[in-house]
C-alpha cells in the first residue's frame, strides 16, 4: 500500500460579462457639502468585494483619497439599474459605470476650483490626498471640503456624474452560432500535485500553482482572495461535491453540511500564485474580472494529477474514493 | 495589517506601460471585512418587523405526477396557521425568470398546478404566525398524486418515446430558434478526421453541485404604508427580481422596492427568482409582513444546482500534436424547467472548442428537461464543467502521443488575431504566457522555441 503522488495541468480561459450582452449597469455620483462623494448603485456586493473596488474606481478617477469616497448601493428606490452580481460583470460593467460618472463629476469638480482658484480648470490637477491644485504651483490649492461648500453655497452647482456601461445585446446566428459573447477573456493555467492513497482512494491535493492573466489587479489582496478562494471551490467540485453523488439516480442526495462535505482548513493545499497584466482596452483600469473562472482549471488539473500519480482516469465528478478505487480495481484486473 | 498578495510579473508583457495610479493597484480593505470578523454586518434575517408572519412550503413526495386532490383542511386547522396558499392565489402563476430578456416560453409555476415534475417541487404555501404553525401546517398539507413515468437521464430523455418532462416546451429540449441545440458550425470535422494521424474520443460527466451559500436563500416582505411592497432580499440582482416579481403579481414595477445588502454567499443560486414572488402574494393577502427562508435542506436539495453535465469530445489530431478537428455532443441537465439553462447552453457553446486555435469545430450544445430539481446559473456555468472534459481530453491526447501536456497546449492555443469557433476574432490573449509562467513555476523545463512563443504573434489562423 503505498501513497502516490502525480502532478496535472489545467490551462482555461474565460469570457467577462453577460454572455451575448445587454446587460447594462448605471451609476450615478454626487458630492455631499462635506467632500464625500456618494455612489449611488443597485449592484449587490456578495462579499466578494464589489463595494471596495467600484470605490477605488471612484477615488482613482477623481483623484481624491479612497476616505472620500461612500458607496450606496442595493436599494431599487434609491441606485440605478444593474443588471446584477453574476457572469464576472461587476468589476466590468459596474467598474466602467463607476469611471464614466466620475469623470463627469471630477469635470465639475475641476470647473468650479477654476472659479474659486481663478485660473483655467486645465491647469489644475489633483494631489490624491484631497487637494485641487494648480499645476506648477502647488500653494495655490483647494481642499476638496472647501470646495464642496463653495459649490453648494456660493456658486450653486451640484458636483455630480452619471454613467453607464452597455455592451450591446448580440444574437447568435442559428445556423453556424456566430456570435459576439465576450467583452474581454482572462487565462489561467493550473498545476496540482496530488497524493493518492491506493487502500482507501483518498486524494489530497498537495500543492496548487496557479498562473492567471487578469488585465489588471485593481486590488492585489482581493486578487489573492478570488484565486485562493476559487481554487478551493475548484478542489471541493473535483473530490467532495455532488447534490446526486450516484447521478443520475436521485438518491443518497445530501441534507445539511454534514452529509455534503466540502474541504476543512486542514484539506488546503500550499499555493503559489502568479499574476500577469494584459490591461483589456474596455475593461476599468484595464481588469477583465476574474470573480468566477477561480474554480475552473483545479478541477480537470486535479483529475489529471490523480491520472499521473496512480494511472486511473476519471472522467466523471467529483473524484469520490469510490471512484478511484474502482480505478485502480480495474487497472489490477479486479472486478465486483 | 499585512495582506497576503501575489506577485505581478510584468516581463511577460513587456510593451505594456507601467502602471501610474493612486489607489489602482494598492491593497485596500474590504469594505465588510471588519463587521464580517466581529459578527456585525447585518443580513435581511436579522430584521422582525412586528406582526411577522412565516411562509413554509408543502412539497411534492414525487418526482412526476398529476395532482388528483390537494387538501388543505388539515393544515387551516393547525393553531397559529393564517392562510394557505395554492397556484389559484398567483396573479400570473407560470413564468420564466429569463422572460426579461426575451427567453420564452413561460415554463414554471410559481405553485404547482395540475402536476408536479420533480420531487421537492412547492405546491402549497403554509402562512403562519409562527414558524413552527407554517411547518406543522405545511406538514398536514395533504396531496392526492397520479404517478406519472419519470425520466432521469438526458439521452433517455430525447430518446423517442421518453415521457414529457415539460409541456409549455412540448419535448424534453429547449428549442434555439428552430434547432433543437445550440450548434456551432465552423469548417468541416468530417474533412479534419479523415485527415488526421489519430482520432480520439473520450465521454465526460459531472453530477449536480450545490452552490452552498453560508446564508440560505430567503426575503422578509414587508407592506408598507402607501400599499407598496419593501421587500429585503439576499438576491444577487435587485431589478431582475423586482422586475420578475412584478409581472408574476401582475402590479406596475414602481409598486415594489427591493432592498438588499450584505449577501452570505451566492455563487449564482441567488439570481434565481425563488422566494420573493410568493412571499409577497402572502403579504398582500394578509397585509402583514412575511418572512420566507429555505432551510438548509431545501438550500441543498430543493433551489437550483450546478446542471449535471455529459459531454463527449472527439479529436482529429496530427501525429505532431495539431489539433485539426473537434466535434463536441454536450448534454446540460436543465432539471424540470428553463431557469437561466438555455443561457448556460449558449454560454458553453460560445466557449468551444476551448482556449485553442482548431480550424474545424462541430458543436451540438444540448439544453435537456429532465424529471429533477431545476438547474440553473452557477459560478462559471456553461464554462466550469467543459473545462474539465476539455482540459482532461488534452491530457489524454498528450498521454497517447507521448508528448509533453504543455507543448501540446502551446503548440494549439489561441493567439491574438486567431478566428474563433463563433467567428470572432480573439484579442488580448494570453494563453501561451500563463502556460510559460506556470512551466517557470514548478520547473517544467520548456525546449526554446516554446518559451519564445507569444500571444501576440503567429495568430491569424
Amino acid at each position: 500500500m503505498a501513497r502516490l503522488r502525480g502532478r496535472g495541468y489545467a490551462s482555461v480561459n474565460y469570457p467577462t460579462g453577460m454572455n451575448l450582452g445587454g446587460d447594462p449597469s448605471q451609476a450615478l455620483i454626487h458630492a455631499t457639502t462635506t467632500g464625500t462623494f456618494v455612489v449611488s448603485l443597485s449592484s449587490v456586493d456578495l462579499g466578494q468585494g464589489l463595494k471596495t473596488v467600484v470605490a477605488q474606481c471612484a477615488a482613482e478617477t477623481l483623484g481624491l483619497p479612497m476616505e472620500n469616497i461612500l458607496v450606496d448601493t442595493a436599494d431599487t428606490d434609491t441606485g440605478p439599474h444593474c443588471m446584477g452580481t453574476f457572469a464576472s460583470r461587476g468589476t466590468h460593467r459596474v467598474g466602467n459605470a463607476v469611471i464614466m460618472a466620475a469623470a463627469e463629476a471630477r469635470e465639475v469638480m475641476l470647473a468650479v476650483a477654476a472659479e474659486e482658484l481663478e485660473v483655467d480648470a486645465g491647469d489644475l490637477e489633483t494631489d490624491g490626498t484631497g487637494y485641487i491644485q494648480v499645476k506648477g504651483a502647488q500653494e495655490r490649492r483647494i481642499h476638496i471640503t472647501d470646495l464642496a461648500l463653495a459649490a453648494h453655497f456660493t456658486h450653486g452647482r451640484t458636483i455630480s456624474g452619471r454613467g453607464m456601461f452597455l455592451k450591446e445585446k448580440n444574437d447568435p446566428v442559428p445556423e453556424t452560432g456566430e456570435m459576439d459573447p465576450d467583452s474581454c477573456q482572462a487565462h489561467a493555467c493550473t498545476v496540482a500535485v496530488v497524493e493518492v492513497d491506493d487502500e482507501t482512494g483518498v486524494v489530497e491535493v498537495l500543492e496548487m500553482h496557479n498562473a492567471y492573466e487578469i488585465g489588471r489587479a485593481l486590488n492585489p489582496a482581493m486578487v489573492a482572495q478570488q484565486v485562493e478562494g476559487g481554487a478551493w471551490m475548484g478542489m471541493s467540485h473535483a473530490l467532495f461535491e455532488a447534490t446526486e453523488p450516484y447521478y443520475p439516480a436521485r438518491d443518497h442526495g445530501p441534507r445539511d453540511f454534514t452529509e455534503y462535505l466540502m474541504p476543512g482548513a486542514a484539506d488546503i493545499p500550499a499555493y503559489h500564485n502568479a499574476i500577469l497584466e494584459r490591461p483589456a482596452g474596455n475593461g476599468p483600469f484595464g481588469a477583465k474580472g476574474i470573480g468566477e473562472m477561480t474554480a475552473n482549471a483545479p478541477i480537470p488539473a486535479i483529475a489529471n494529477a490523480i491520472f499521473d500519480a496512480c494511472g486511473v482516469r476519471l472522467d466523471t465528478m467529483p473524484f469520490t474514493p469510490e471512484r478511484v478505487l474502482r480505478g485502480l480495481d480495474e487497472l489490477r484486473g479486479y472486478h465486483d | 495589517m499585512r495582506y497576503k498578495t501575489n506577485p505581478i510579473d510584468r516581463t511577460y508583457f513587456p510593451d505594456e506601460p507601467a502602471p501610474d495610479f493612486n489607489v489602482i493597484g494598492s491593497v485596500v480593505q474590504r469594505s465588510d471585512a471588519l463587521g464580517h470578523v466581529t459578527g456585525r454586518s447585518s443580513f435581511f434575517e436579522d430584521l422582525s418587523p412586528p406582526g411577522l408572519l412565516h411562509l413554509k412550503a408543502h412539497r411534492s413526495t414525487r418526482h412526476h405526477a398529476r395532482l388528483a386532490t390537494v387538501d388543505t383542511s388539515e393544515a387551516l386547522a393547525v393553531p397559529g396557521v393564517v392562510r394557505v396558499l395554492t397556484h389559484a392565489d398567483i396573479p400570473n402563476n407560470v413564468f420564466t425568470p429569463l422572460k426579461l430578456i426575451g427567453v420564452q416560453p413561460d415554463d414554471e409555476p410559481v405553485l404547482a398546478e395540475g402536476k408536479v415534475r420533480y420531487l421537492g417541487e412547492p405546491i402549497c404555501a403554509v402562512v403562519a404566525e409562527t414558524e413552527a404553525a407554517a411547518q406543522e401546517g405545511a406538514a398536514r398539507v395533504r396531496v392526492g398524486y397520479e404517478e406519472l413515468p419519470a425520466v432521469f437521464d438526458v439521452e433517455e430523455a430525447l430518446a423517442e418515446g421518453a415521457p414529457i418532462v415539460n409541456e409549455y416546451h412540448g419535448h424534453n429540449y429547449f428549442t434555439y430558434e428552430g434547432h433543437h441545440c445550440r450548434r456551432i458550425r465552423f469548417g468541416d470535422v468530417e474533412a479534419a478526421f479523415a485527415a488526421a494521424d489519430h482520432v480520439f474520443e473520450w465521454r465526460y460527466q459531472s453530477a449536480p453541485i450545490e452552490h452552498a451559500p453560508t446564508e440560505t436563500t430567503g426575503c422578509v416582505v414587508v407592506p408598507q404604508p402607501d400599499g407598496r411592497l419593501r421587500i429585503h432580499s439576499d438576491t444577487q440582482a435587485c431589478f431582475f427580481t423586482l422586475d420578475n416579481t412584478a409581472l408574476i403579481l401582475g402590479t406596475p414595477f414602481n409598486r415594489l422596492r427591493i432592498v438588499g445588502g450584505t449577501v452570505g454567499g451566492g455563487f449564482g443560486g441567488k439570481v434565481d427568482v425563488a422566494v420573493e414572488p410568493v412571499a409577497c402574494v402572502a403579504a398582500m393577502l394578509t397585509g402583514q409582513p412575511v418572512k420566507y427562508v429555505y432551510s438548509r435542506y431545501e438550500e441543498m436539495q430543493v433551489s437550483s444546482p450546478r446542471a449535471a453535465e455529459r459531454i463527449y469530445i472527439k479529436d482529429a489530431v496530427t501525429a505532431d500534436g495539431r489539433i485539426i478537428g473537434r466535434k463536441i455532443t454536450l448534454y446540460v441537465d436543465a432539471g424540470a424547467y428553463s431557469r437561466h439553462s438555455p443561457y448556460g447552453t449558449t454560454k458553453a457553446a460560445a466557449h468551444l472548442p476551448g482556449p485553442y486555435s482548431i480550424p474545424n469545430v462541430w458543436a451540438d450544445c444540448h439544453c435537456v428537461f429532465t424529471n429533477r430539481t431545476p438547474s440553473s446559473a452557477m459560478r462559471g456555468f456553461g464554462v466550469t464543467i467543459g473545462d474539465f472534459a476539455l482540459e482532461s481530453q488534452m491530457d489524454r491526447i498528450a498521454r497517447a502521443l507521448g508528448m509533453d501536456p504543455l507543448r501540446l497546449r502551446l503548440r494549439n492555443a489561441y493567439r491574438d488575431g486567431d478566428l474563433k469557433a463563433h467567428r470572432k476574432v480573439a484579442e488580448g490573449t494570453a494563453l501561451v504566457e500563463v502556460i510559460q509562467k506556470a512551466a517557470e513555476m514548478v520547473g517544467h523545463e520548456l525546449p526554446e522555441e516554446y518559451r519564445r512563443m507569444s500571444s501576440m504573434d503567429g495568430g491569424g489562423r
